[in-house]
C-alpha cells in the first residue's frame, strides 16, 4: 500500500507542480456553473434540487476526464520515464492504482470545489440533501469510471492526444450506450440479451438512477466493477506491451 | 561471481529481430562495454535484462534472478539508466531522487544516508531544489546516474551513460565507473570507441542483433587490419576504430 501512496502523492503533485491543476479547476467549474445556470436555466425551474446541475455531469466528465486521463501513461512512454517505472521492484498493479487513485482525487477535489452551489440551494430553499450526497458520491464514481476508461486507453500509446480521442470515444460509447444511436447498430444483428446487456451499460441510465434517488446501490456497484475492470485491463495492457 | 547472464537472447518485434541469440555473462568487478552501431540491439538486449522488455525467447538472469519470473528479486539487484537519463521534468532533484529511493523501500533514514553520499560523489548539491526540466545535459545525466545507485546495486546497466556530455562531463562518468566497479558488474552502452579503451575490461561488439566479437580491448585491437598509411594521413583513425569498423563491417559484406 505504501507504493501506492507513493505513486499516489507523485502524480497528485504533478498536477499541481504544471499550470494543468489551475487551467482544469477553472475550465471544470466554468462549465459546470455555466452549464447549470445559463442552459439548464437553475433559476427558471424555481426547484429547491440540483439536478440541473449533476444533468451535464455525463457529457462534462466525457471531455474533461480524458484531459486529465490521457497524461498518465503516455507521458511516461514519451518521456522515457516508464522505463524507470517498470525496472522498479514494484508490481504494475500499484502503479496503476496510484496513477488512477491521483487522477480521481483529482477530480473529487474539482467536484468539492461546487459545493457552494450546494450551499445555496440549502439557502434558497429546503433540497432533499439525501439525493445531494448520493449525487455527489455518483457523479465521482462516474468520474472515476471515466477516468480508468482513460488510464487504460493511455497506457496503449505515447501520444496524449491518440489517448484523449481514444478515450472519448470509448466513453462517448459508454455515455450513449442506451441510446438508439449505439443501439441501432446492434440491434439489426444482436440477440435481445446483447442489446440489454449492452444498454445496461449506459452511464447516463446508471447515473440518473442515482441522481433520481432511487436503485441507487446497483448503479454503484456498476461503476466501482466498470472501474476494476478497466484497471485490470490497464494492468494487462502494460504487461502485454512489454512482451511486444 | 556471475552476476548478469543471458542465455539465447532473442527479441522480435514483429517481422524485426532486433536481439538475435545473444548470450554472454558478466562477473563482478568486469566493467563490459556494449559496443556496436546505432541500430544494433545494445538498448533492446539492455532492456530486457533490466526487465522493461520480455525476450521472444531466451533468458536473462540478474544475480542468478530470472529477470522475467524472478522480477521483482532480480530489479533489487539492478541499477538501470535507460537511454537519454529520463527522469520527471516537473520535479526537483532532491523530489526525484526521494522518490525513486522511497520506491525501492529504503526506509527515511537508510533514504537520506544514501541520497548524502550520492550527492556529494556525484556532486549534485548545487541543483538539489532545482526543477529537472531545469537542469544541464551533463546535471541530467548525473541525476539519472544517481538514480541508478541509490540502493547501491549489485548490477549496473547504464545505457550511452556520457552521450551528450562535454569533455569533462565524461571525464567524471569515466571515473565515477571506474570507481564503482570493483564491487559491482557494470554493463556500459556506447558507441564512442575512446571510451571503452578508458573504463572496460571487456567489450562486446553487437551488430544486427548479434554479438561478433567478445575480448579485451586489446584483444579486439589484435582484430584491427594493418593499416593504410595513405588512408590513416586523410581520415584520422585510431586503431581501435579500424577494428571496430573491420569487425562490424566485414559482417555485412561491406
Amino acid at each position: 500500500m505504501k507504493t501506492v501512496y507513493l505513486v499516489f502523492r507523485r502524480e497528485f503533485a504533478g498536477y499541481f507542480a504544471t499550470p494543468i491543476a489551475a487551467v482544469f479547476l477553472i475550465v471544470f467549474l466554468g462549465m459546470a456553473t455555466g452549464l447549470t445556470f445559463f442552459v439548464a436555466s437553475f433559476f427558471d425551474r424555481a426547484q429547491a434540487d440540483m439536478s440541473a446541475f449533476f444533468l451535464w455531469h455525463p457529457w462534462l466528465y466525457l471531455v474533461l476526464m480524458p484531459a486529465i486521463g490521457m497524461r498518465l501513461w503516455a507521458e511516461e512512454r514519451r518521456s522515457g520515464t516508464i522505463e524507470l517505472l517498470m525496472t522498479l521492484p514494484v508490481q504494475p498493479w500499484q502503479l496503476v492504482l496510484g496513477k488512477w487513485l491521483a487522477a480521481w482525487v483529482f477530480a473529487g477535489l474539482a467536484l468539492l470545489l461546487t459545493m457552494p452551489l450546494w450551499a445555496t440551494v440549502n439557502y434558497l430553499g429546503s433540497p432533499d440533501n439525501g439525493v445531494i450526497v448520493a449525487s455527489y458520491l455518483g457523479s465521482w464514481l462516474m468520474a472515476g469510471a471515466f477516468l480508468a476508461i482513460s488510464a487504460a486507453v493511455s497506457a496503449l500509446t505515447k501520444n496524449q492526444v491518440l489517448a484523449f480521442i481514444g478515450a472519448v470515444v470509448v466513453g462517448f460509447l459508454f455515455v450513449m450506450a442506451g441510446f438508439d444511436l449505439v443501439l441501432s447498430a446492434v440491434k439489426p444483428w444482436a440477440p435481445q440479451i446483447i442489446v440489454q446487456a449492452i444498454s445496461s451499460m449506459s452511464f447516463i441510465g446508471h447515473f440518473q438512477r442515482i441522481t433520481d434517488g432511487v436503485l441507487e446501490v446497483p448503479a454503484l456497484i456498476f461503476f466501482i466493477s466498470l472501474i476494476a475492470f478497466a484497471l485490470w485491463l490497464n494492468v494487462r495492457i502494460l504487461e502485454v506491451k512489454k512482451a511486444a | 561471481m556471475t552476476l548478469v547472464e543471458t542465455r539465447g537472447l532473442v527479441k522480435r518485434f514483429g517481422s524485426f529481430t532486433a536481439v538475435n541469440d545473444v548470450s554472454f555473462s558478466v562477473q563482478r568487478g568486469e566493467v563490459v562495454g556494449f559496443l556496436g552501431p546505432n541500430g544494433a540491439g545494445k538498448s533492446t538486449t539492455m532492456k530486457i535484462i533490466a526487465g522493461f522488455l520480455e525476450p521472444s525467447s531466451g533468458e536473462a538472469f540478474v544475480a542468478g534472478h530470472n529477470s522475467r519470473t524472478d522480477a521483482l528479486a532480480a530489479r533489487k539487484r539492478l541499477g538501470y539508466l535507460p537511454e537519454g537519463a529520463p527522469a520527471y521534468p516537473d520535479m526537483t532533484v532532491g523530489d526525484f531522487l526521494e522518490f525513486i529511493a522511497a520506491m525501492r523501500g529504503l526506509d527515511a533514514t537508510a533514504a537520506r544516508r544514501r541520497l548524502g553520499i550520492l550527492v556529494e560523489r556525484i556532486d549534485l548539491a548545487e541543483v538539489w531544489n532545482r526543477r529537472i526540466e531545469a537542469l544541464s545535459k551533463g546535471f541530467k545525466r548525473r541525476v539519472g546516474i544517481a538514480q541508478a545507485l541509490v540502493h547501491d546495486p549489485d548490477v549496473l546497466i547504464l545505457d550511452e551513460p556520457t552521450d551528450g556530455l562535454d569533455p569533462n562531463q565524461k571525464h567524471e562518468m569515466r571515473e565515477l565507473i571506474r570507481e564503482l566497479a570493483p564491487e559491482k558488474a557494470i554493463v556500459v552502452s556506447t558507441h564512442i570507441l575512446e571510451e571503452v579503451e578508458a573504463i572496460c575490461t571487456r567489450a562486446l561488439i553487437i551488430a544486427r542483433g548479434q554479438i561478433l566479437a567478445d575480448g579485451t580491448p586489446a584483444d579486439l585491437l589484435a582484430k584491427a587490419p594493418a593499416s593504410d598509411p595513405e588512408r590513416q594521413r586523410l581520415v584520422k583513425t585510431t586503431p581501435l576504430e579500424d577494428a571496430f569498423r573491420h569487425i562490424t563491417l566485414e559482417q555485412a559484406g561491406a
